[in-house]
């Protein structure tokens, strides 16, 4: 019979359980994962976005408030009036009041004189002319005018918010400088992660408020170039190695765009949370299933080869019984083509003897051998007809009896009468029964014969002191007696192990053994629903196990 | 060597001839008045000229096999008693025939004084049969 490789089948039964289940699994988790992260992406940026909007709202509406209060003012008053650094002041502490967002107050004519002037740089600011200062001509030009931060005449930074009013022939231009924490405050609101950051920079991507992470006004900011955004935009960049989530929106009161900034690692702190939790769960899957299919190909082996092994020993036996009829039939073959001629010597002979025992012819000098050949005649007949007769042994279809057999008295009576013989070869018979053993039903006078010949077998075996130990045992589980012969002899070849049982194998010497008697046994114990197994080992000895059904 | 004649009527039905001339001798030589045939069908003839008591029939013949011999003898002589011979594994058969009828069976090689007592046994239930009629 072919014999299966399991090692290889077990490896091929295992990778196959785990990569049709892997499989599967890892694409699972790489597509939530990748769906997880697309849905979460989406949303920091959306939230990002959000919050770059409000805070760009925000300042569009303080730059909104500021320009109608500053308007309001310019065209309540009249030049003259405002001109007057008292009521100018009056009306700064008024202004003052409800917030604290400009730093000064001017008035400048249409010459570019600071007619009035109330704030902290008094006397720096009162007498300068900003005839040609870019943000008095745009102011002109427009009307309303929100400068960039710059230095100016002061060399602080700072902006300003400028209106220009028509009085009769001229103009003039109210002016204030607004407090930089305004700004930063509506901007940093809010900003918890430490890797967050918010800043304003103008349409040449120079600073216009102070990044938390550092930088200067009027400095390139240590970020992405954003000072072309038109419309609200956000997502990942990657700057200076690290990436980081942006959004970017212009202020629409001004040429300004405020970008927000978020740190991947603390925004996405929740994702990454679940990305080891899917992490965890996918390789507590594969380990799972990686166990499971080891467990599972374990038995599926295991139970394979048990079915082999049954199925080999089945087909052994189907071997040996299909020997045992063919057997048979050569059996009754040879008995027939045998004792026909066996028959009629022995006739001859016995006619030759009846001859021989008339008077005269026992005279003759060569009587005696004569009568003595035809002695050996018969003897040899008789031999010849033992032979044949043991053959017949396999086709003799026989009912078995049924009969109450207790099993260890049988081994009693059937080693006692081998006693003598076993004392003369100095070998010890020594005796195991199990006291559990239960009467069985079957044929005594064949159980009998099958252990008179493993005895006689175990006593050939040993040839001169030993032991043969013959032991019982119940198997309540399969219902089954058990008995053993174990003898201490010369034990048997391993190559000659699968053929004992084969009729007319004999290792004994020619004229001694038929090679017939455990080819017998076997038949019968068989036929009687039994089995008989032998274990042997050379130079230690055999033993041969018969196992018999309690009925 | 006993000479006695016992004036027993042996039929030894055999095929194979040296062994049906061996055993008439020895039978002979012990006193029983044997007739040989070497095959059924000349067995039945014998049957009718010199009526045996007692029939050794060999079981496997060419031609009318021994059960079949043993079923036209009963039939022309119901009082006879027949011994089957058997070589080999048809005991079956040979228990099959005893409880047709034979008296009994042995199995081959023969011994000659095993035949001699079977032959014996069997004409004296003959004579208690025919005593009976």
């Amino acid at each position: 019979m072919h014999e299966r490789n399991y090692t290889k089948l077990w490896w091929r039964n295992c990778l196959a359980i785990i990569c049709l289940s892997v499989v599967p699994l890892l694409f699972v988790a790489i597509s939530l994962y990748s769906l997880f992260d697309g849905i979460y992406t989406e949303k920091v940026t959306e939230t990002l976005k959000r919050t770059a909007e409000n805070r760009r709202d925000a300042i569009d509406l303080f730059f909104n408030e500021r320009i109608a209060q500053l308007y309001t003012i310019a065209n309540t008053n009249t030049f003259a009036a405002l001109s007057d650094e008292t009521f100018l002041k009056k009306i700064f502490e008024v202004m003052h009041v409800k917030s604290n967002s400009y730093m000064d107050i001017g008035v400048i004519d249409d010459e570019g004189n600071h007619r009035s002037y109330v704030g902290p740089y008094y006397s720096l600011l009162k007498e300068v002319n900003y005839k040609h200062e870019p943000w008095f001509n745009a102011t002109k030009a427009n009307g309303i005018y929100i400068s960039d931060i710059f230095m100016g005449f002061r060399k602080v930074p700072h902006f300003i918010i400028a209106v220009m009013v028509r009085e009769k022939n001229t103009s003039w231009i109210l002016r204030v400088t607004i407090n930089l924490k305004n700004i930063y405050d509506v901007l940093q609101v809010d900003l918890v992660g430490e890797g967050s950051d918010a800043f304003i920079v103008n349409n040449k991507n120079v600073l216009m408020t102070q990044p938390r992470s550092g930088g200067y006004y009027l400095e390139k900011p240590n970020y992405p170039d954003f000072s072309s955004t038109i419309t609200t935009n956000a997502g990942r960049r990657n700057f200076e190695a690290q990436e980081s989530f942006y959004a970017s929106t212009k202020i629409s009161s001004t040429k300004w765009v405020l970008v927000v900034k978020e740190d991947p690692a603390e925004i996405l702190l929740p994702f990454q949370k679940g990305r080891y939790l899917m992490v965890f769960f996918t390789i507590s899957g594969l380990a799972t299933i990686v166990l499971g299919a080891i467990i599972f190909t374990n038995v599926l082996i295991n139970r394979i080869r048990q079915t082999d092994q049954e199925d080999a020993s089945k087909s052994d036996m189907l071997i040996q019984a299909n020997k045992m009829i063919a057997l048979s039939k050569m059996a009754a073959g040879i008995a027939h083509e045998v004792n026909n001629p066996l028959a009629a010597i022995a006739e001859v002979a016995g006619w030759m003897k009846d001859l021989l025992a008339e008077e005269d012819i026992a005279k003759n000098k060569n009587f005696t051998e004569l009568d003595e050949s035809v002695d050996k005649i018969e003897q040899q007949v008789a031999r010849a007809k033992k032979v044949i007769h043991n053959l017949l042994g396999f086709a003799r279809r026989m009912e078995p009896a049924k009969e109450k057999i207790n099993v260890n008295t049988l081994l009693d009576e059937t080693t006692g009468f081998l006693d003598n013989e076993a004392k003369y070869v100095n070998i010890n018979i020594e005796k195991k029964y199990a006291e559990n053993v239960p009467i069985i039903t079957n044929d005594l006078s064949q159980i009998q014969q099958v252990i008179l010949n493993i005895l006689n077998n175990a006593i050939d075996a040993i040839e001169h002191s030993g032991t043969v130990t013959v032991s019982t045992r119940y198997h309540e589980k399969t219902d089954e007696v058990e008995i053993s012969i174990a003898d201490t002899g010369k034990g048997i070849p391993e190559s000659n192990l699968g053929k004992i049982f084969d009729p007319f194998f004999t290792t004994k010497e020619v004229g001694k053994g038929t090679g017939l008697g455990l080819s017998i046994s076997y038949t019968i114990i068989e036929k009687l629903g039994g089995r008989i197994t032998v274990e042997s080992k050379a130079g230690e000895g055999t033993v041969f196990t018969i196992f018999l059904p309690k009925n | 060597m006993e000479k006695k004649q016992r004036g027993v009527k042996i039929l030894l039905v055999d095929d194979e001839e040296i062994f049906l001339e061996a055993t008439a001798r020895q039978l002979g030589v012990r006193g029983f008045k044997v007739t040989t045939a070497d095959s059924g069908e000349a067995a039945l003839l014998l049957m009718h000229d010199t009526p045996p008591d007692v029939v050794v029939l060999d079981q496997q013949m060419p031609g009318m096999s021994g059960s079949e011999t043993f079923v036209e003898m009963k039939r022309i002589n119901p009082l006879v008693e027949v011994i089957i011979l058997t070589g080999n594994t048809s005991v079956d058969n040979a228990l099959e025939l005893l409880k047709m009828g034979t008296f009994d069976y042995l199995m081959k090689p023969i011994n000659i004084d095993d035949l001699l007592y079977k032959i014996e046994d069997a004409y004296t239930r003959k004579m208690l049969n025919e005593k009976q009629q």
